[in-house]
């Protein structure tokens, strides 16, 4: 069988940074992921980031993607591509497909950045063809150059809700409105206020009521809520609309971490079942570490820095680096990824991952 | 009816009064001068670390608003361009006697031209006036965000953020 | 549609050089990007018919998680058109509820 020292599960923003800080580290890495080409979802990001020179704000995410491919090319790092892992077996034996085969590959170390995947909405018409996750057209768009449609209805506005809506746009379509349950939106406002300005309505305060077509989209109808999120008679609008993009949150993509027996926890506010883990990002098991939206929905910034610090810990664990050496280095990550989580944007994830972390300190079987 | 960057998704007038980056009035009288609408905490400071002057001050944590030093403000524009939020402009109140000039950051394509006359538009997308392009800078260093200044009658230059998006 | 011209991608350059045979109709397409892309640039959106209710299907997710947009390829029932890329020649066919596999096969 194959071995390797590390093996790195998901060649998205934690994935990559994971290896190059492993490889640096002089570490062996093998990282897999099920398509065709690394990075993720980075490439689809073709907005500045935020944060400070650090975070390397003010950059656009695929340029940002570009970047690490180059770091973990010339760090040597070995990537399987096109090899969808399917389950991680006694021994860290990893199972995996490629050329529609069974293959497997051993680690002395894992580390899990499999991401997270959009939420869908149930309502009636939410099958027909039109009806897209807000990332689905963000791939299309600015990935494929294809566009899903030409007039564009935005459900949820979240960060990912008005980003799209605003690259949508770019892309030279309509958003005819962006909808919000809540009465208040919920991403940046600096985001909302680039697609206010380009005329887009944000209605808060309404939901999808239905969507209607015969083979594809047609238009929906949208309905007012009340404080208690009932709806409102008589504020049903009727309109017109090719694509229905839904932006209401993302998931973890856990089926890895369950499969191994990571100890989960129940968390919300960073999007539903994660796996537990510690300051080291290692999970209950030892030698497993999670890194990235798969450990609590966040952005890719925040990805990169998890992904950092579970290879400089993986790193450490195998003696790469001394204790003090890892503790600078972790220091500075952990500096850097308080920061993205800090204002009230930020300060809910913080909490909600300091939790989580105290969970495994307070009662854990660690080793 | 409910107003406020979180309800609407403009900042209000309160919000922007109340905020720290916005020039004096004194200082809008004197020349081009960054107008900075960022209302929320968010962590994000790129506009000071661009600014050679240091005239935008956002310090520790980086959630704090960025604050405008208008004396040191040289109206370079570089912060409009640097801003991932797409929230600094450029304002110069006084530039004839009887119009000013808004300078916004245009990620849309296909750009104006210069000497176009554009259809100009509020923070709520919404038909103001319609402005000359004066100016179109693009540089390499902005990447892909350009900046569009339009030359507008003065009373306007409080409320006119971007024009009408070609399609 | 495609989009031609971006404002931060700049120009799309590449040439629609491979064809492709969707329920017997010609298509042109892209090599490299995925089924998905290339239908839904032709304007293309019901993928497949669901089994019982006989309702149309199209692309979610685009990333390969949700397998709401699998089709008939190359006589192969069942495959992701968002994951998978286009060849020169390949046959599509929109799906009728699980698909079957090709006699010859």
């Amino acid at each position: 069988m194959k071995k390797t020292q590390v093996a790195i599960i998901g060649a998205g923003p934690a994935g990559l940074a994971a290896a190059i800080e492993v490889a640096r580290a002089g570490g062996e890495v093998t990282l897999l992921d099920e398509n065709h080409k690394p990075g993720g979802q980075l490439f689809k990001q073709i907005h500045k980031f935020f944060g400070s020179r650090e975070h390397r704000a003010g950059t656009r995410g695929f340029r940002i993607g570009e970047k690490l491919l180059e770091d973990t090319e010339k760090l040597g790092v070995k990537v399987l591509l096109d090899s969808p892992v399917y389950s991680i077996f006694k021994d860290f034996v990893i199972g995996y497909i490629s050329d529609g085969r069974e293959k497997a590959i051993q680690a002395e170390r894992i580390i899990l950045a499999t991401g997270a995947s959009e939420n869908a909405l149930a309502f009636p018409g939410c099958t027909l063809p039109g009806v897209m996750g807000a990332g689905a057209a963000q791939t299309m768009i600015n990935v494929h150059r294809v566009l899903p449609g030409k007039k564009i209805i935005m459900v949820g506005s979240g960060n990912v809700g008005l980003i799209v809506s605003y690259q949508l746009l770019q892309a030279g379509a309509d958003v005819i409105a962006l909808i919000e349950a809540a009465a208040e939106i919920g991403g940046y406002g600096v985001h909302a206020s680039k697609i206010r300005r380009a005329g887009v309505p944000i209605y808060t305060s309404y939901t999808i009521q239905e969507v209607i077509g015969k083979n594809s989209v047609e238009g929906a109808v949208i309905v007012g809520l009340d404080e208690k999120w009932k709806p409102i008679k008589g504020t049903e609008k009727l309109i017109e609309a090719d694509t229905v993009c839904i932006a209401v949150g993302l998931s973890p993509l856990a089926e890895l971490a369950w499969l191994a027996g990571c100890e989960f926890a129940f968390v919300p506010s960073l999007g539903g079942h994660v796996p537990k883990h510690d300051r080291n990002m290692e999970t209950t098991i030892k030698g497993l570490y999670a890194a990235g939206d798969l450990t609590g929905i966040e952005e890719a910034s925040s990805a990169m820095e998890e992904g950092r610090l579970a290879g400089i810990a993986c790193a450490e664990s195998l003696g790469l680096y001394s204790k003090e050496e890892a503790r600078d280095l972790k220091e500075k990550v952990w500096a850097r990824l308080n920061t993205l989580r800090t204002g009230p944007f930020g300060k809910k994830r913080r909490d909600a991952k300091d939790k989580l972390i105290e969970m495994m300190e307070g009662g854990a079987d660690i080793g | 009816m409910a107003k406020g960057i979180k309800k609407t998704g403009v900042p209000s007038w309160e919000e922007l009064k109340s905020s720290p980056g916005l020039p004096d009035a004194d200082r809008l009288e004197e020349g081009p001068v960054a107008f900075i609408e960022c209302v929320q905490e968010i962590p994000c400071n790129p506009c000071e670390t661009v600014c050679p002057f240091g005239a935008i001050e956002v310090g520790s944590p980086i959630t704090n608003l960025p604050k405008l030093y208008g004396e040191k403000c040289t109206g370079c524009g570089l912060c409009v361009a640097a801003c991932p939020g797409l929230a600094i402009f450029k304002v110069h109140k006084n530039y004839t006697n009887t119009t000013s000039l808004v300078e916004f950051p245009f990620e849309y394509h296909p750009l104006p031209k210069t000497g176009e006359t554009v259809r100009c538009v509020n923070r709520e997308g919404k038909f103001v006036v319609e402005g000359k392009v004066v100016k179109i800078r693009n540089s390499k260093q902005f990447d892909a965000t350009a900046l569009v200044t339009v030359e507008v009658p003065k009373k306007y230059f409080l409320e006119v953020r971007s024009i009408e998006r070609k399609r | 549609m495609r989009v031609k011209h971006h404002p931060i991608l700049g120009e799309d350059k590449r040439k629609e050089n491979v064809t492709i045979v969707v329920d017997g109709k010609k298509i042109k397409a892209i090599e490299g990007e995925p089924i998905a892309a290339a239908l839904m640039a032709a304007g293309i959106r019901v993928f497949r018919k669901t089994p019982k209710k006989n309702q149309p299907r199209g692309v979610f997710c685009a990333i390969g998680r949700c397998t709401d947009c699998v089709m008939t390829v190359n006589g192969i029932p069942n495959v992701r058109t968002c994951v998978t890329l286009v060849e020169d020649g390949m046959v599509i066919e929109t799906q009728k509820g699980l698909g079957k596999w090709r006699e010859s096969r």
